[in-house]
């Protein structure tokens, strides 16, 4: 045993434990604030929509959390682990409750959670909310494909599997998606925009995109739906005004406006269930 | 074998001694029928164990296949169509068949009473009823392997319309369903007879509240049991009357609804996720205090932090659903995020059990850290998902699989835990401590090797539930880490087995080896047939600390005496 070497003041520990905490977490934390938009992208990317960049912050400042707690918390364990090992054979005081400290890691984290929350609420009704707009896109997902109509015009895009179609939409203007599927569940996901929705069969989902940048982006299936849900891919080419209305034109004759009468036709039939039959069909008592 | 650590055994006064005195003998079946005929829960709990530990290394099998398929972007070992059936069988081996038999059939079927003091579970008959309906369900759910289409493929979660009778006609699905329905009354029984126990076979003394936090935690796991496996259950035979009776109820050209299977898949499913949780929770609790030689930290703040959560995990299962486009976001968004407060309060208990006390790295202890880090990592990621702007662009993609990876193999770390430090009072021989390290190594540093280059994945859009990536070519390194991650993982396993082999009635355990607090080390290891000779004075939750170690109560802070007083009446 070793006799511990006489301990300072109280109020001189404290003081200099204040010190100690305002240079190692208070200045570090005061610097990352100021610096915001020069944030790390922590794994995420910045996105290409006016909503995916928002959403590209909310991850910025989720992660700053997640990285704070998260490295505190090691912190603690790492030092009781390293600092507690057993020596001898000594019993330690049994303490079993520090109302204090309970009550503390009870209500901090209440409050975090409700910054997180409100933080959460802005970014989601940003990205949920559905300004009226000029351009439409109907999408409609189907094993293992997709078809875009564009209502009012002849154009339709339309492919399966990796014969991905590539959807045409302008940019610097909010578009408005109708989402559908003709059989089961599919997911519309493009990395680009940070935005995933699913295609239910009998429902039409609405969202807003307002890209922000002209490029060609990858789209790909995210919920599983049979056999091919890895290859049922597509593309989103974002082009400006002007080419974006040069596409359409392209579609005015005479063959493309049956296809696309016949395309528009089964995009809003499909909503009110038609699946093809394929299979073995439903019989009683099978 | 007389632990060291321990005073000089004395006699208990005489009106303590409830149990026992005619026991002494017991003459059971042997051979074959003592395993097939039992209804003591010590060996029903090991029947479970073993075929639960089967289970686990059927699934991780499964899990090798899928990850050598995906070490490159065009993997040819397994067919598009047999990736499916490995996946889902892969999610429903370890969700269904492992992680809930192991958790409340094995280590709760066999602790539970002992930590409460009883002599058995209170409807022994049931409880064996619930081994063989898990092990036929099992059986069930495996045999899709051996059909004309294969096993069920439409991932262990079944969405509708997929899993009808046209998009999966064959008989593997249908054995999925029969086989989850029996595993589902399984865990029906075992939690009334949790419940049950608990409520009605505490030993004179044995206050709720002297409860252990283990028995606690399955005392709210088997509450949960009952509210939400009912809603599986319902669901399956609805499932079954799409597929089979020509009702419509999850088909939109019957005027059916396909989301409502969502509803009731995740109505269960999410409590499902704290009863897979909460008994591992427990487990780690109760081998950090007896390696911190320390009591629970904030044993009573634990408790309710455990009720919390149940609570809560009834009101969120929307969380699963944010890109539906057809729940209500911000108030399931709320309740996920308040999950986490609890959480929170349950991570700095365990540091605060650890804190200033004097750790014994066991392996059992060396799992339960491992548990605490790896599930920290993994409920912090779990925040981000219930914030539905960032759970749309994460939703579906190896972020999600990374998140909940993260959290079942920190509930493998516990369990391996737990099979270290009640295997002895089980089996009554120790398990080898040196594999027993370097199992933890392979297992602890394999889980971070394995999850990580997944979040990464995820948030680079690698969509789950692929079996080839040939657009994007580049994600192919990180996949070779998690694939050389799921690796290390298959080697700890193997050093489990090896270990069990190795050991194999080699070290007498004695009674109390870890020198603990709880009443399941104050009887013999194994346990006599119906669990003890004798008692001790049950006057905390932790009576056999008490017992060994008079002078060393439990103290709250800044308080001058013990936390419960000698003089204090037994309930």
């Amino acid at each position: 045993m070793q006799t511990p070497a006489l301990p300072p003041q109280g109020a001189t520990v404290r003081a200099r434990r204040w010190r100690r905490v305002r240079r190692f977490v208070a200045l570090p934390l005061a610097a990352l604030a100021l610096s915001g938009c020069t944030l790390p992208s922590f794994g995420a990317y910045p996105g290409a929509t006016s909503g995916s960049k928002s959403v590209f912050h909310l991850w910025q400042w989720f992660s700053v959390g997640a990285v704070v707690i998260g490295g505190f918390v090691c912190l603690l364990i790492l030092y009781a682990v390293l600092r507690y090992r057993r020596k001898g054979d000594n019993i330690p005081k049994q303490s079993q409750y520090h109302i204090p400290l309970e009550l503390t890691y009870t209500i901090v984290p209440i409050l975090i959670v409700f910054g997180l929350f409100a933080a959460t609420l802005v970014v989601e009704n940003k990205e949920t909310s559905n300004p009226p707009t000029k351009v439409t896109i109907n999408v409609n997902a189907f094993q293992w494909g997709w078809k875009f109509t564009y209502p009012g015009t002849n154009a339709f895009v339309y492919g399966q599997t990796t014969q991905e179609p590539e959807m045409v939409m302008p940019v610097g203007e909010n578009v408005h998606f109708n989402l559908t599927s003709s059989d089961v569940l599919h997911g519309f996901y493009v990395k680009a925009f940070n935005f995933s929705r699913y295609a239910l069969p009998g429902v039409r989902n609405e969202f807003t995109f307002y890209a922000e940048n002209t490029g060609t982006y990858f789209g790909q299936c995210t919920q599983l739906c049979g056999l091919y849900h890895a290859l049922m891919w597509f593309r989103v080419k974002v082009v400006t005004q002007s080419q974006y209305a040069a596409w359409l034109k392209t579609f005015n004759n005479p063959a493309d406006e049956a296809a696309a009468k016949a395309a528009a036709k089964t995009t809003y039939e499909q909503t009110s269930a038609i699946v093809p039959a394929k299979g073995s069909t439903t019989k009683f008592g099978r | 074998m007389t632990d060291l650590l321990d005073p000089p055994v004395q006699l208990p006064p005489a009106d303590e001694v409830v149990h026992g005195h005619d026991h002494d003998e017991h003459h059971g079946p042997t051979g074959i029928l003592k395993w097939l005929t039992p209804t003591d829960h010590k060996i029903i709990g090991l029947s479970y164990t073993v075929t639960s530990v089967i289970m686990l290394i059927i699934g991780g099998i499964f899990a090798e296949i899928i990850r050598a398929q995906l070490a490159t972007p065009n993997g040819t070992l397994v067919s598009l169509a047999q990736y499916n059936e490995l996946f889902t069988m892969h999610g429903s081996v370890m969700i269904y068949l492992f992680a809930g038999p192991f958790a409340f059939g094995a280590l709760a079927n066999i602790m539970v009473p002992i930590q409460i003091g009883a002599p058995d579970m209170a409807y022994p008959r049931l409880n064996a009823l619930s081994y063989w309906l898990y092990l036929t369900g099992a059986i069930t759910m495996l045999s899709g392997f051996f059909t004309a289409g294969g096993a069920a493929n439409f991932g262990w979660v079944a969405y509708a319309p997929l899993s009808n009778s046209v998009n999966t006609p064959g008989t593997g699905a249908d054995l999925w369903i029969g086989g989850l329905l029996l595993t589902g009354f399984s865990a029906i029984f075992t939690g009334v007879n949790l419940c049950a126990t608990i409520f009605y076979l505490r030993a004179p003394g044995m206050t709720m509240f002297r409860m252990p936090i283990f028995t606690w935690n399955m005392l709210v796991t088997a509450i949960l049991i009952l509210l939400a496996f009912p809603v599986l259950t319902a669901g399956l035979i609805m499932l079954y009357c799409d597929r089979h009776f020509g009702t419509h109820i999850f088909s939109v050209q019957g005027g059916g609804v396909p989301v409502l299977w969502q509803h009731i898949f995740w109505f269960w499913g999410h409590p499902e996720v704290y009863i897979l949780a909460l008994p591992f929770f427990g487990m780690a609790t109760e081998i950090l205090a007896v390696f911190s030689r320390k009591p629970v930290f904030g044993y009573k703040g634990m408790v309710f932090a455990t009720l919390t959560i149940a609570a809560l995990s009834l009101g969120v299962w929307a969380h699963h659903m944010f890109t539906t486009g057809v729940v209500l976001l911000p108030f399931f968004s709320i309740m996920s995020l308040l999950i986490a407060v609890p959480t929170g309060i349950k991570i700095f208990n365990w540091i605060g059990t650890m804190w200033r006390g004097e750790i014994w790295f066991s392996t059992a202890m060396l799992m339960a850290i491992g548990f605490v880090v790896t599930f920290l990592i993994g409920g912090l990621t779990g925040i981000y998902l219930a914030s539905p702007p960032l759970d749309f662009f994460t939703h579906d993609t190896y972020f999600v699989v990374a998140h909940f990876h993260s959290v079942v193999m920190a509930l493998v770390l516990a369990a391996m835990g737990g099979l270290y430090y009640w295997g002895p009072k089980i089996t009554g021989y120790m398990l080898n401590e040196r594999i027993g390290k370097l199992q933890f190594w392979f297992l602890f540093i394999g889980t971070q090797v394995f999850t990580f280059p997944q979040y990464a994945l995820g948030l680079d859009g690698m969509p789950r539930r692929i079996a080839v990536y040939p657009h994007d070519p580049q994600w192919k390194w990180l996949n070779d880490w998690s694939t050389f991650g799921a690796i290390l993982i298959g080697i700890s396993t193997i050093f489990f087995i090896v270990n069990v082999a190795v050991s194999w009635k080699k070290y007498p355990a004695g009674d109390n080896p870890w020198d603990a607090q709880t009443l399941e080390w104050f009887t013999t290891s194994p346990p006599p047939h119906h669990n003890f000779y004798r008692l001790p004075p049950i006057r905390s939750e932790r009576p056999t600390w008490d017992y060994n170690h008079p002078e060393h109560r439990s103290v709250a802070h800044g308080a001058e005496h013990a936390v419960v007083h000698e003089s204090e009446p037994a309930s």
